[in-house]
């Protein structure tokens, strides 16, 4: 097909620059580069899903930032996928609706996406390309940064130790978060994960310490009434001026999502590591997210690997996850806390299977528990924190603690197959052995797990829970406690 | 041959085509005349480390290993004449690099803490003056592999200088004694009419095995202080060990602990798409541990490459080849590398994304239909050898691998089975129990266990076959046993047989359980692990006869010495071994008290 484009010059190519750039460190060559992004070309060949297909342009980079102008005269924003001297795809985040193939006009930026960061948008929300939803003005920048970021130096890298209390018994206890760890949680729909997310938001400190923090909340696919609760929730308990939302709700284009936890993250970097601030980063629902990269995908005709998603979903996800943690060279931290339902309850399904072997372990909940009226339903055995064994013990938590864990996991995994057994034999059939085993089970799930929803335990009383429950059973049964940790705490009253 | 130069002087050499089309980490090239299969070429404007990967009419493929963004169609691709072959010298050991051999800290002080595109740095410090003592003279008949020298690069370790591979000549001039860098000719072959320079570095394309004199037959295991790796699924030195499981079931614990603590003489640790905290957290941890065998710190053994999940997924599939060429280059100096890949999934992934954009037809689930060859030819680079030099030396290599779902039956996990001989499973539910390690002794399997039966037998304690045998049965037969509980309950088993399933408890809890962060537990000797492994049987074999004469199961369980056996992992050293005849007598003892009330 001939090419249809005609090539305007834009009259203030200007303001294509990035404001940060000073005019001397243009070099002749990014100075044509300059000249070439106000090239703008009218009519496109082809349209598909939230992908544009036009051939015949200049040479375009890969991953460059596009301006589609739509016949009204709006401007969407989209990305370069696919470039090549034949054709270009350009995929759009706010959609394709009412382009036509020869009035769409497109600017190609000559550079990538890049986000407008600055403190004053804590307080804040916008949408995921980081446009303001609230009314106000958009906030001064203070620096542009690229939204796909880059891959921290290892080397660089801070080990985190930092326990965070979060006065939930079940995390505190068993499944320790960290700062500048990232714990997802794994849910299904029905679930009450918006409920612990935003317990953890209230309640989660670092014990002696006074520090700068912030909270990023990064909505993807998620319902208004989703959105609502967690904006009341961060005002009731009064953060709400340190904390900055993405919003991209059920009702938005499903492609803006693949862009809003990156538009959150670059907000998070800028914050952590020039800011020193402790950032917590909710993402929800990262289930919604694999499926608009799913849609993407297909629409590209690309190789599915598992259940139809790309088989790039790993490294995608881990784009995102791996920008957390901490630097050495900043006092800095983010946190991630990422919220997935899982299709179906399914644990081996790709997506919570990909985030398990990405994240530092997971908090997994179970509709059984839930259904017995356990808040928070978290699965006792498949849930883990892998950061955990650094950050607890003597001069962190308590010298018991690391014992304790164990052993209440070795117990409960102990009582679930009790259970079993009591559900073909029946329970008289058990010997006195098992059914202590049984109390034990029946005491952790009432008294050590399940908690208020606003009830906030310390790490002590955390403890404590844990050798009330433990008391239930036999000493001789505690082969993972020292005899000094039993002497201490087991015949305490 | 030899004469290949360092890849900075020749980056620019020459142009090769032009970019077509950008497709992520895959870039077509077109007018490529004279590009050869897998060259290392420069890509685009920012020169972007690249490697040709198919050539077709003036076409090319090139797999890109640094993020290609804003890379545009139309730049220039620079060939370099050369395949992908890092330097290898005095320098490698305490070093962390990223896959394709690029040091990471180094990068750091370049480009700061986030990983810049573009920028490259030598694998090994060319500046750094290292103390050469020659152990060969001029005149004297030179070929591949000979050492000719030693260079002490840290306290646990020395770097032999060997010549590279395929030269042969003689010995026309050697510098004496002294400091000099990697850069300095440290000696002269005359080969045939030319002089060949000899450096202390050398360079080697990353996806050739080196070669050797031949193979030998594996006889040595590669101890590593885990009991129920030692014990029960042994490795030999030189074998290949495939351990798979489920995210969270502890692989790359696993990995750590036979990093820190095996025998092995130089440890490779390729973090290949994993999570950048791990690496992290073996950086700051490793350094601080010490080597039971010579006191020293662990690092100082230790090269580790990090290609972390978000880094360029090319990188990925690069870095298990660069691993196991550097373990080879140590073979050849005569040492013993084990080499761990944590985790081959991840770049059995990388190489279906690649195959996908590439627009290859796809096999089983995506996968490239030359998966399995590529496996092959990974774990084919293990083995004990008879290197060049005529000194022994072994590569075994330890995958981890990451089955979807923790389902076995998946294309990686079953392809790897076929080509390794040592089956280390992890299973969900031991590590839900937080049983760690979480190797299942129902799925897992050794094939070198007669290989290296002997070996046990003079080292470690004669019975040893028997022992472990016994205790094989054992766990074989409380399977069975627990089927029977599950439906009827314990109580309707004999004492005799309610025995067994209290026996395997004891040695689960007492034995294959090990505790990583315990001073005496997280490392057994052998001698330790044949003790432990003897009471037990002991306990079990005077256990059942006293059953057999009317002894109760509830007054054996009530014996007081069963609780020195629960906790003799933690409370006795591995220097304190007498401790254990103690509880041998104790527990002789209170055998024969029991039967003599009873009996």
């Amino acid at each position: 097909m001939a090419n249809e484009a005609t090539i305007l010059y834009d009259s203030d190519v200007k303001s294509a620059a990035p404001e940060t750039e000073s005019a001397a460190s243009l070099s002749r060559f990014s100075l044509i580069e300059k000249l070439k992004s106000g090239k703008e070309y009218i009519g496109i060949d082809k349209i598909d899903g939230p992908l544009l297909f036009i051939k015949n342009t200049h040479h375009v980079g890969y991953r460059e930032l596009v301006e589609c102008v739509d016949p009204s005269g709006a401007v969407r924003l989209g990305i370069v996928l696919d470039t090549s001297s034949g054709v270009v795809v350009v995929q759009l985040f706010e959609g394709t609706a009412s382009l036509t193939l020869p009035n769409t006009r497109l600017r190609f930026k000559g550079e990538a996406h890049k986000l407008g960061v600055s403190e004053n948008m804590l307080g804040r929300v916008f949408n995921g390309l980081g446009h303001p939803l609230d009314g106000g003005p958009a906030p001064r920048a203070e620096k542009y940064l690229n939204v796909n970021g880059q891959a921290i130096n290892p080397t660089a890298r801070e080990y985190p130790r930092d326990f965070i209390q979060t006065g939930i018994s079940v995390i505190d206890g068993m499944n320790t978060l960290i700062r500048g760890q990232k714990l997802p949680i794994f849910s299904g729909n029905g679930l009450p994960h918006n409920e612990l997310a935003a317990q953890i938001t209230r309640q989660a400190k670092i014990r002696g310490a006074e520090s700068e923090f912030a909270v990023i909340f990064a909505a993807m696919g998620v319902k208004h009434d989703v959105a609502n609760y967690f904006i009341r929730s961060f005002e009731e308990s009064g953060v709400s001026s340190k904390v900055a939302l993405f919003l991209s709700l059920a009702d938005d284009p499903s492609i803006e999502r693949l862009i809003t936890p990156r538009s959150a993250l670059t907000l998070a970097e800028f914050l952590a590591f020039e800011k020193n601030m402790h950032v917590l980063v909710i993402l929800t629902d990262m289930a919604n997210y694999c499926e608009s990269l799913r849609e993407i995908s297909t629409i590209r005709g690309e190789i599915p690997s598992r259940k139809g998603y790309p088989g790039y979903l790993y490294s995608d996800l881990a784009e995102l996850y791996e920008r957390s943690g901490m630097l050495k060279s900043s006092k800095g931290s983010i946190t991630q806390l990422p919220i997935l339902t899982m299709p179906n309850d399914d644990i081996s399904h790709p997506i919570p299977d990909l985030t398990g072997y990405i994240t530092e372990g997971q908090i997994v909940f179970e509709r059984e528990m839930n259904s017995r009226g356990i808040y928070p339903p978290v699965a006792g055995l498949p849930s883990l924190s892998r950061l955990m064994k650094d950050g607890i013990g003597k001069g962190m938590t308590r010298e018991d603690h690391p014992h304790l864990a164990s052993q209440l996991f070795a117990a409960y995994s102990y009582v679930k197959d009790v259970r079993n057994l009591a559900s073909v034999i029946g329970e008289e059939e058990l010997t006195p052995l098992d059914t202590q085993y049984l109390e034990f089970g029946k005491v952790f799930e009432e008294k050590f797990i399940t908690q208020g929803i606003n009830e906030e335990r310390s790490i002590e009383e955390t403890l404590a829970l844990g050798w009330e429950a433990l008391r239930f059973l036999p000493v001789e049964e505690l082969s993972r406690l020292t005899e000094e940790e039993i002497d201490t705490y087991y015949g305490l009253e | 041959m030899n004469n290949l130069k360092p890849a900075s002087s020749e980056k620019q050499q020459r142009i090769i085509g032009s970019i077509y089309r950008v497709n992520g980490p895959v870039i077509e090239a077109t007018g490529v005349s004279d590009a050869m299969m897998l060259e290392l070429v420069a890509v685009g404007n920012s020169q972007l480390t690249g490697e040709v990967v198919k050539l077709e009419g003036n076409k090319a493929i090139i797999q890109v290993y640094e993020d290609t963004t804003g890379v545009k169609p139309g730049e220039p691709v620079h060939g370099s004449g050369a395949l992908l072959s890092p330097e290898l010298g005095p320098g490698l050991v305490g070093t962390i690099y990223d896959g394709i051999l690029r040091p990471l800290s180094a990068l750091l002080n370049k480009s700061g803490d986030f990983l810049d595109r573009g920028v490259t740095a030598p694998p090994i410090d060319e500046e750094k003056q290292w103390l050469f003592e020659p152990t060969v003279s001029t005149g004297a008949a030179v070929h591949g592999g000979m050492i000719l020298g030693t260079v002490k690069e840290t306290e646990l370790f020395n770097h032999r200088i060997i010549v590279p591979p395929f030269v042969r000549g003689t010995l026309e001039s050697i510098v004496p004694e002294g400091q000099y860098t990697v850069k300095d000719t440290i000696a002269e072959v005359k080969s045939d009419d030319a002089l060949v320079p000899i450096r202390m570095a050398q360079k080697w394309p990353i996806r050739q095995a080196r070669p050797v004199k031949g193979r030998s037959p594996l006889h040595t295991p590669l101890i590593t202080g885990q009991r129920v790796i030692d014990t029960l699924f042994p490795v030999a030195k030189g074998g290949t060990v495939a351990i798979p499981g489920g995210f969270g079931t502890g692989k790359t614990m696993t990995q750590h602990a036979v990093a820190k603590w095996c025998d092995a003489d130089i440890i490779v640790y390729i973090g290949c798409g994993e999570r950048g905290n791990e690496m992290t957290d073996v950086l700051s941890d490793f350094p601080k541990l010490i080597d039971p065998r010579t006191g020293k710190s662990l690092m100082g053994r230790t090269i580790l490459i990090a290609n972390t999940s978000n880094m360029p997924v090319s990188a990925r599939e690069a870095s298990i080849y660069t691993g196991v060429t550097l373990a080879e280059y140590f073979r050849d100096q005569g040492y013993h590398v084990a080499v761990m890949a944590d985790s081959t999934s991840r770049w059995a992934e990388a190489l279906r994304e690649l195959s996908g954009r590439m627009e290859e037809m796809p096999a089983e689930e995506g996968f490239p239909a030359y998966l399995p060859t590529r496996i092959a030819e990974f774990y084919e680079r293990a083995g004990y050898m008879e290197t060049l030099s005529g000194k022994i030396g072994s590569v075994t290599l330890i995958g981890a691998v990451s089955p979807p779902g923790g389902d076995f039956s998946e294309p990686v996990t079953q392809h790897t089975k076929r080509f390794v001989r040592c089956f280390w499973s992890l299973d969900r539910q031991l590590a839900n129990a937080r049983h760690y390690p979480a190797i299942s002794w129902i799925e897992s399997y050794s094939e070198y266990l007669s290989d290296i039966a002997s070996w046990w037998e003079q080292n470690a304690g004669t019975a040893w076959s028997e022992y472990r045998s016994t205790i094989m049965d054992l766990l074989q037969k409380e399977v069975r046993l627990n089927q029977v509980v599950k439906l009827v309950g314990p109580d309707a088993l004999p004492d005799s047989q309610r025995f067994i399933i209290d026996v395997c408890t004891l040695f689960k809890n007492a034995f294959l359980q090990q505790n990583a962060f315990d001073e005496n537990d997280r490392y057994s000797t052998i001698q330790k692990q044949y003790k432990m492994l003897e009471l037990i049987v002991y306990y079990f074999r005077r256990g059942q006869k006293a059953i057999k004469n009317g002894v109760t199961l509830v007054k054996l369980r009530q014996m007081k010495v069963y609780q020195d056996l629960v906790k003799m992992k933690f409370s006795i050293s591995n220097e304190n071994l007498s401790e254990f005849d103690k509880i041998m007598t104790r527990l002789g003892r209170s055998f024969d008290q029991l039967e003599a009330i009873f009996g």
